[in-house]
């Protein structure tokens, strides 16, 4: 587009202005895992590796982290099932219906996640009787994640378009094989890219975990809403936090790498 | 990719096996087809989520009974009539709304120029380095970033050592605090769309656009703006909605001033009053139904 030279500044300046303000809380919790202070003032009275050496010795952040791993692994594994068999349904099929299910998928991210836990800690407590535990929050975190996998999925089969597929079954593929051979391979990427939002949905989610997880069942959001206001232990989440955002680079670039790779540029 | 899996793979000779034959069964009924599809996961929605959520509605029409503390089933409007009466629930359903307005006003501001500048004025390379610094703020945890915020406001916080010069100070822990914080963790999942919206408006129409004379203000307000508008209308629907039933934020950075998710997460606690809370569920709940009926002829719904 031919913009202004004027213009290109002030939008470059305010863009880099906000990457600015996105950037400083990370900063200043940055600065505070190096922190003598265990309070949170500013600027730092002095500097220290104590929190990143107790960091990684402390068995309940490590443990915390095993939790919420093993709840993203499994509740993505569900969505991606779940998320692409619907959107297979809601992108090759018209049927009466379609929109009510549309709506049904973004309903869980859409509505409040207080409403969507206490909902659930009735359901599983309350009306099916059965304890709350890590197989509990598995399901909540499923139920809202499905709805990434989804979008993710269905635009990329909107974009695909039929052709590839009846070209197999005309060359005499079943139903099977042509998924498997055909349309399985052009959504590996738009199912990585969903997997991942997924796995990031349920690896923060800390409302709906708290309704819905057992007694034992420690995430990392409940470790960190735990210990964060406790004076020796915010700094170590402070450390968790700057581990997790350098960590979160790689699968970022990848899925950065995967989707350029397939877009056609502008 | 495909092609080396069709030129590796003859395709198979018809054999009339069970899955042969299941397969041209399949291939000449497309319902039973849909019908496997969706078993599963209407299956999951359905039972884990609607049921759960019909079930919870319900409850806010039965009571609890004051002596024991347990629910009883006696049909009643009292917590309705409550929710909608009371002067403490109307001030904090105000308050929420309008929390969640502004806290969605802000983001649609910030949002639009980053935007515009990562779809459509940054090069390839920039684009990608743009896109992930925003993204990666999402892996921070989102009670980090409150807390860091908490951090940032406080009165001995960093805040307050770069305005004091200016004989300015920290807003402190407050609405305003509430409103800064949410708009913080609320921008990305408002610029991601908005950003995938505008990149998907052709280059050819913004040039076609300044042929015609039309300046830049023009062009944004007359081709822009109305082909990245369901963009635009789903980033709104993530920070309204997510802002609307918010109650963590609100207890590390708001202070006194509760929000609807607060008086839900009491009901369901301390006052251990289940079909209370449900009624005051009702209330987001009803708001968020009447914004996506609102804003579904946008379109927006598939921009998510």
């Amino acid at each position: 587009m031919r913009l202004g030279r004027a213009a290109r500044i002030t939008l470059g300046a305010v863009t880099a202005l906000i990457l600015v303000v996105i950037y400083l809380p990370l900063l200043v919790v940055l600065a505070n895992s190096f922190s003598t202070s265990t309070s949170l003032s500013w600027p730092p009275p002095g500097f220290t590796l104590e929190w990143w050496g107790r960091a990684f010795q402390s068995a309940g952040a490590l443990d915390a982290v095993g939790t919420s791993v093993a709840v993203a692994v499994v509740a993505t594994a569900v969505a991606l099932v779940l998320g692409t068999l619907i959107s297979l349904a809601l992108q090759r099929f018209a049927f009466f219906g379609r929109d009510a299910i549309s709506l049904l998928v973004v309903l869980p991210i859409a509505l409040p996640g207080i409403i969507t836990g206490i909902a659930l800690n009735n359901f599983f407590r309350t009306i099916l009787g059965v304890p709350l535990s890590i197989w509990t929050v598995v399901i909540a975190h499923a139920t809202f994640c499905i709805v990434t996998v989804f979008n993710n999925v269905i635009a990329r089969l909107r974009r695909l378009g039929v052709n590839l597929e009846e070209a197999s079954a005309d060359l005499g593929a079943g139903v099977w094989t042509t998924f498997r051979l055909v349309t399985f391979p052009q959504l590996r990427s738009a199912l990585l890219a969903g997997g991942l939002l997924a796995f990031a949905l349920s690896f923060d989610e800390i409302i709906v975990t708290t309704f819905t997880a057992g007694s034992g069942v420690t995430t990392l959001p409940i470790f960190i809403l735990n210990n964060m206001f406790r004076p020796n232990q915010a700094p170590i989440v402070a450390v968790i936090a700057v581990v997790l955002v350098v960590v979160s680079i790689v699968p970022i670039y990848l899925a950065q790498r995967l989707s350029g790779s397939e877009q056609t540029r502008r | 990719m495909t092609s080396a899996h069709t030129t590796r793979r003859a395709p198979a000779l018809p054999r009339a096996s069970a899955a042969r034959r299941g397969s041209a069964f399949l291939t000449a009924h497309p319902r039973v087809r849909l019908g496997l599809l969706l078993a599963a996961p209407l299956f999951w929605l359905v039972v884990v989520y609607i049921v759960a959520l019909v079930l919870l509605l319900v409850t806010a029409f039965w009571t609890v009974d004051s002596f024991t503390g347990e629910i009883r089933i006696d049909w009643t409007l009292d917590n309705i009539v409550t929710v909608l009466t009371g002067a403490l629930y109307q001030t904090v359903t105000l308050r929420t709304v309008g929390v969640a307005a502004a806290v969605t006003v802000i983001d649609v501001l910030l949002a639009l120029p980053i935007a515009f500048f990562m779809a459509k004025v940054a090069g390839p390379r920039l684009q990608r380095i743009l896109v992930i610094a925003v993204l990666m703020p999402l892996w921070a945890s989102y009670l980090v970033k409150a807390y860091a915020w908490r951090s940032v406001l406080s009165q001995d916080g960093i805040l307050e050592w770069l305005l004091a010069p200016l004989g300015l100070h920290t807003p402190g822990y407050g609405l305003t605090a509430t409103i800064i914080t949410l708009s913080y963790l609320w921008l990305p999942y408002v610029i991601l769309p908005i950003y995938a919206g505008l990149e998907r408006v052709p280059d050819s129409l913004l040039e076609a656009s300044s042929d015609l004379g039309g300046r830049t203000w023009r062009t944004m307000r007359s081709v822009v703006l109305p082909l990245a508008f369901p963009a635009i209308v789903a980033g709104t629907i993530f920070s309204f909605s997510l802002s609307l039933g918010d109650y963590i934020t609100v207890n590390i950075v708001g202070g006194a001033s509760q929000m609807l998710g607060n008086l839900v997460y009491t009901n369901v606690g301390a006052a251990n009053n289940l079909p209370l809370a449900a009624a005051i569920a009702l209330i987001p709940i009803v708001i968020i139904f009447g914004y996506l009926a609102l804003v579904r002829r946008t379109g927006a719904l598939d921009n998510l």
